[in-house]
């Protein structure tokens, strides 16, 4: 029933307003011994639970993407790799504990892994800055796929992080031209890069380690160009307004598939990553393991990764041109 | 992102002309009551204090190339609505209809081929009062095709870069022209095209951290706003005050970021001469 992961079990203090009616349920279940009512019980938890996660808004699935108990790269990396070696320091007087990168082994191969965490005790999170880099990070993730390339090992980035840090050390040490020599220099290495986005993909921040030949995203994790908190305040002038910029910035993973800016969607069961961690590893591992599968058959060129994003849009060519993506296509589909 | 500036133009913004109508307007820079005219025949520098203020596409391509040698190219890149982004009653489209005519422009970039001191270049001019000079898929595409027509023309490429962010009208297809754009610096990087980039008030957000910050040489306007992060942000996250001067393109070209710093007066001959130095083997 209620997974407890490696953050203590989710509780009234750690759920969303959404999830409390489930854990009330799931709470009398193990309350109640085998039997007729148990039964009752199990299937009105079963009820509540499709009905919450079918009929999820846009906003719902922003508060599940910045869910406290949602599981972190290195919730990730630990139960896919059989080993990491941790890779420290950008080699330009800086080491950025937002990100990581190190040597991993998957079943077998060797890995780059490049990765933002956001952190998951009160000293962890401070420590890594809530996953939000500095222009260190990003040079440090750019040294790893310098060395994945060297070396022809396949790139797996984790991707998670509310923004790019805005601050004034940032700018100081070149937050904007490190993300885009990052944007740069990640479309052409010449190795396969498969990404994931774990749970929040902020902006630039998330972009310049997210640009892969595979990018696969969780259904709960959101991709956006701004938070929807911002977009609200700019152009709503009205903080309140973020559900409904939520939805129209268009921030979810099918969504984004039906624009084609990413490739596949990550199913997560039963109410989320964040109540079953292992679940969501295994889908990450087998969607790894199948990317890597592909190339091993020589259906991977860098070029096509730079081709991909050389396309990314929606214009027209033509003033008159009538061309809209229909809007039924944003509906979005309902769990499996 | 727009991100406002939050120093100056409050109130004037998203004017063609950064100047409010009347004979007399007080300049920002200097605080005094300065003579409009004045300023506009001084490329919109004020006289006294040399402020710089924001100029339109159009003007800038008129004080920059030599008289009628821009040749404008791919204007039927057209912004579309993929989203079907509404605030209130006011579609995305509308918007963007309402900035053209203002503007008297396609787009917040026109590109195009153009002789500046009679060295032929491939040229993108963005406009401020323009959506803030967001970038969109239109943007993004248009910025492609001009680094495509360098290379097949094997001529160089100068971006004069202004822009408040991406165009959050477009969502994650706007934050993906940062990636776009940055793919076509790497082909003009490997085809050995130079590519100059002027930055200008304000140059920030995924314009900055994409295809502006990418020159083989990078200029800027004196004083122009340059960063990452907009100032409001940093504050409002910080809750500090920032530091004076505090992402101006002085304290950019301090930091290591920007080759020189190019008064309006001086860009053309100062490009004039990279582009005869610089002339694709
Ligand atoms: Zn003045």
């Amino acid at each position: 029933m209620a997974e407890s992961n490696e953050r203590g079990r989710l509780g009234l203090e750690t759920s969303l307003p959404f999830e409390r009616r489930i854990l009330e349920i799931e709470a009398l279940i193990e309350k109640t011994p085998e039997g007729d009512a148990r039964g009752e019980l199990i299937s009105e938890l079963e009820r509540e639970r499709e009905t919450v996660f079918q009929n999820l808004t846009a906003w719902q699935r922003v508060q599940l993407a910045r869910h406290a108990l949602r599981p972190r790269m290195l919730d990730y990396t630990r139960r896919i790799l059989e080993d990491f070696f941790e890779l420290h320091g950008d080699r330009l007087g800086g080491d950025d504990a937002a990100v990581i990168t190190g040597i991993g082994r998957f079943r077998g191969r060797t890995l780059m892994v490049v990765g933002q965490q956001k952190g998951v005790t009160t000293e962890e999170k401070v420590a890594r800055n809530f996953g939000m880099p500095h222009p260190e990070g990003y040079r440090k993730a750019l040294r790893a796929f310098r060395l994945a390339e060297r070396w022809r090992l396949p790139i797996v980035t984790f991707v998670d992080t509310p923004a790019a840090h805005p601050g004034i050390e940032a700018e100081a040490h070149g937050q904007g031209p490190t993300i885009a020599q990052n944007l740069l220099e990640m479309l052409g290495v010449k190795t396969p890069v498969f990404a994931v986005i774990l749970g929040e993909g902020g902006s630039g921040g998330a972009l310049a380690i997210a640009l892969g030949d595979w990018v696969a995203m969780f259904e709960h994790a959101i991709y956006v160009i701004c938070p929807p908190e911002r977009c609200a305040e700019i152009l709503w002038k009205d903080v309140e307004k973020k559900e409904l910029a939520a939805s129209a910035l268009r921030v979810t993973a099918r969504e984004l598939l039906a624009l084609n800016t990413i490739d596949a969607v990550l199913p997560e069961s039963g109410g989320g990553a964040h109540r079953n961690p292992e679940v969501a590893a295994q889908a990450v591992a087998e969607e790894l393991a199948w990317f890597l599968g592909e190339c091993d058959k020589g259906r991977w060129t860098s070029e096509q990764r730079r081709e991909k994003y050389q396309r990314m849009g929606v214009w027209s060519e033509m003033p008159s041109d009538e061309y809209r993506v229909p809007s039924s296509e944003f509906r979005v589909p309902s769990e499996e | 992102m727009p991100f406002l500036n939050r120093r100056r133009f409050v109130s004037i913004v998203g004017r063609r002309s950064s100047l409010p109508d009347g004979l007399w307007m007080k300049c920002p820079g200097c605080k005094q009551a300065v003579y409009r005219a004045e300023v506009e025949q001084n490329q919109q520098v004020c006289p006294r204090c040399a402020y710089h203020h924001r100029i339109g596409a159009m003007a800038r391509i008129a004080i920059l190339v030599d008289e009628g040698s821009f040749e404008e190219r791919h204007q039927e890149v057209q912004t579309l609505d993929p989203l079907e982004f509404k605030v209130g009653e006011a579609t995305y489209l509308e918007k963007v209809e309402k900035a053209k005519s203002n503007a008297q422009l396609s787009e917040a970039l026109v590109v195009g081929y153009a002789r500046i001191e009679e060295s032929r270049t491939v040229l993108g001019v963005m406009d401020p009062f323009f959506m803030m000079a967001s970038m969109g898929s239109a943007v993004g595409e248009r910025f492609c095709r001009a680094a495509r027509d360098a290379i097949t023309e094997r001529l160089p490429l100068v971006v004069i870069a202004a822009s408040g962010g991406a165009r959050m009208q477009e969502g994650i297809l706007s934050l993906m022209q940062m990636a776009k754009t940055a793919e076509a610096v790497r082909r003009l990087n490997e085809a050995a095209i130079p590519y100059i980039t002027v930055l200008t008030d304000p140059t920030t957000g995924g314009v900055y951290a994409s295809f502006a910050a990418l020159g083989d040489i990078t200029l800027a306007e004196p004083g122009a706003l340059i960063g990452f992060a907009g100032p409001r942000l940093i504050e409002g996250a910080l809750k500090v005050k920032l530091p004076e001067g505090f992402q101006t393109a002085e304290y950019q070209y301090n930091n290591g970021f920007i080759d020189q710093i190019v008064k309006r007066s001086e860009l053309r001959p100062t490009l004039g001469k990279l582009l005869r130095y610089l002339r694709p083997q």
